[in-house]
């Protein structure tokens, strides 16, 4: 733990860093009407999430990422590290959000099994590898503005997911080396109560989001899973909040358990936020209670 | 001849003078009388013009909601708000985004119609003398982008005159559903 605290502490500090530099840039930005031309108000397209959706750290959100209105195009990259006592996950990619309706997202996930690996005999630092095409669609509701009605937006996505190590997969039992995952989400932000709360329901197969495949010895259909987010805004460039993911548990040989944090995001500027959250992702393969630092940084428009 | 009839033309104007000088000075109570019916006659049309011009099925641009009587505390009453517009524009004014729809707009006027807006949503013991926000928009081609900066100007307005953020919160969620008659594009 405390080597993957130290890890997560000096990346934290770089991407701060980045961030920091970053500013200068969206600072520029701010006067020229070019960039930063994203009217949407400060945080309020969310972070990215592991699989590289708009949203908090593990769920999806309704909201359509980056600043753009419903008549502008934003987008935005992130980067996103998490340190667990035995694994290391790496995750980055970007979106593009259209006219606040629609959004577009790829990302990568790379999942380092370090000695783990070793003892599997795949090797030390042997590493999963997975693409991640997303796509959302704001369906109904306003999470921001319609603040005279208790209603959220609604949004319906789906993850195209595919990884690169089919040969394993299949030899722990898992039935695909890639799979879509299909959610519905409901934003809204209770401004009175300075408040965020979002629930999604996810009908997926993956296997600790997909590292470990798809579909299992145990069960190989799709399951309806709830992900929810509440975030309390402390100011208008600071919140904290928490989230829960529940998850299959579909291999035999690799117990899966449900996955929470605890986070802050911060937004120095309106192009660039930086969240660092506690991460608890629970048993995987033979390690149990992975716990860590989860640090990502965005930067966009 | 010639120079004796603008000699005679002179003299006469000259005596003349006198009594035209005299003809204001006499009326000057008079004058300032009717200076201020015409300004009066104006201002009454002025209101009948904006009442013209409302809109009847525009939604209260004012309601009162007597229980956000302690965030208009926050704001440090009726005059923490007027203070706080005296921010709210010059930011207003200061930022591109939305310079270019208060520039050339009475902002004497803006300002004390704002305050007063503010203060009746927080239950404050005011009255509103603007029009509904459908009619005092019209026609200003204002989109999202523009009100969503137009709410930043105002929070960062509110944050440099301490007013807690979750006052702040409260009273932006009385406020953003009016877009739905301020955003026309």
């Amino acid at each position: 733990m405390s080597r993957a605290l130290h890890t997560t502490l000096s990346t934290a500090l770089s991407l701060a860093m980045l961030a920091g530099s970053g500013a200068a840039f969206a600072q520029d930005a701010v006067d020229d009407d070019g960039l930063s031309a994203g009217g949407k108000l400060l945080l309020t397209g969310g972070v990215t999430q592991v699989e590289g959706s708009a949203g908090g750290g593990l769920t999806p959100w309704a909201v359509i990422g980056g600043y753009g209105t419903r008549d502008e195009i934003g987008a935005n990259a992130f980067y996103t590290q998490v340190n667990l006592d035995d694994y290391q996950l790496q995750s980055y990619g970007a979106l593009v959000g259209f006219y606040d309706r629609v959004e577009l997202s790829f990302s990568r996930q790379q999942f380092d099994t370090e000695r783990v690996g070793g003892a599997l005999g795949l090797g030390n630092g042997f590493t999963f590898t997975q693409d991640t095409i997303g796509v959302k669609v704001k369906v109904a509701g306003e999470a921001v503005l319609e603040q005279d009605s208790w209603l959220p937006q609604i949004a319906v996505g789906a993850q195209y997911k595919r990884n690169d190590q089919a040969a394993v997969l299949a030899f722990v039992g898992a039935q695909d080396d890639s799979g879509v995952d299909y959610y519905v989400s409901a934003t809204k932000l209770y401004l009175s109560q300075s408040l965020l709360l979002n629930g999604t329901v996810r009908f997926t197969r993956a296997n600790q989001f997909g590292i470990l495949g798809f579909g299992g010895d145990r069960n190989d259909s799709y399951r309806a899973q709830f992900e929810g987010s509440a975030a309390y805004l402390l100011t208008r460039n600071l919140a904290v909040g928490a989230e829960y993911r529940t998850k299959p548990d579909n291999l035999g040989i690799a117990g899966e358990d449900d996955a929470y944090d605890v986070f802050v995001a911060w937004a120095p500027y309106k192009n660039v936020s930086l969240t660092v959250a506690y991460v608890d992702l629970g048993n995987i393969v033979i390690r149990d209670d992975q716990r860590g630092v989860y640090a990502s940084l965005q930067v966009g428009f | 001849m010639n120079s004796l009839t603008r000699i005679a033309f002179a003299l006469l104007i000259a005596a003349s003078a006198p009594a035209f000088a005299q003809q204001p000075a006499v009326s000057a109570e008079e004058q300032a009388i009717l200076d201020e019916e015409a300004r009066l006659d104006a201002e009454e049309a002025a209101l009948d013009a904006s009442a013209n011009a409302s809109d009847p099925t525009a939604p209260n641009p004012a309601p009162a909601f007597p229980e956000l009587r302690p965030v208009l505390d926050d704001f440090g009453g009726e005059a923490g708000l007027a203070a706080l517009m005296e921010t709210f524009m010059a930011g207003l004014l200061a930022d591109p985004r939305t310079q270019p729809f208060f520039a050339n707009a009475d902002q004497v006027r803006v300002k004390r119609q704002l305050t007063e807006q503010f203060c009746v949503i927080l239950g404050g013991d005011c009255t509103y003398s603007g029009r509904d926000m459908r009619s005092s928009h019209k026609g200003q081609d204002i989109d999202r982008g523009h009100f969503n900066a137009l709410v930043e100007v105002l929070q960062v307005a509110m944050d440099k005159h301490g007013v807690p953020f979750r006052a702040q919160n409260k009273l932006l969620a009385k406020l953003a559903p009016m877009h739905r008659e301020i955003v026309t594009k």
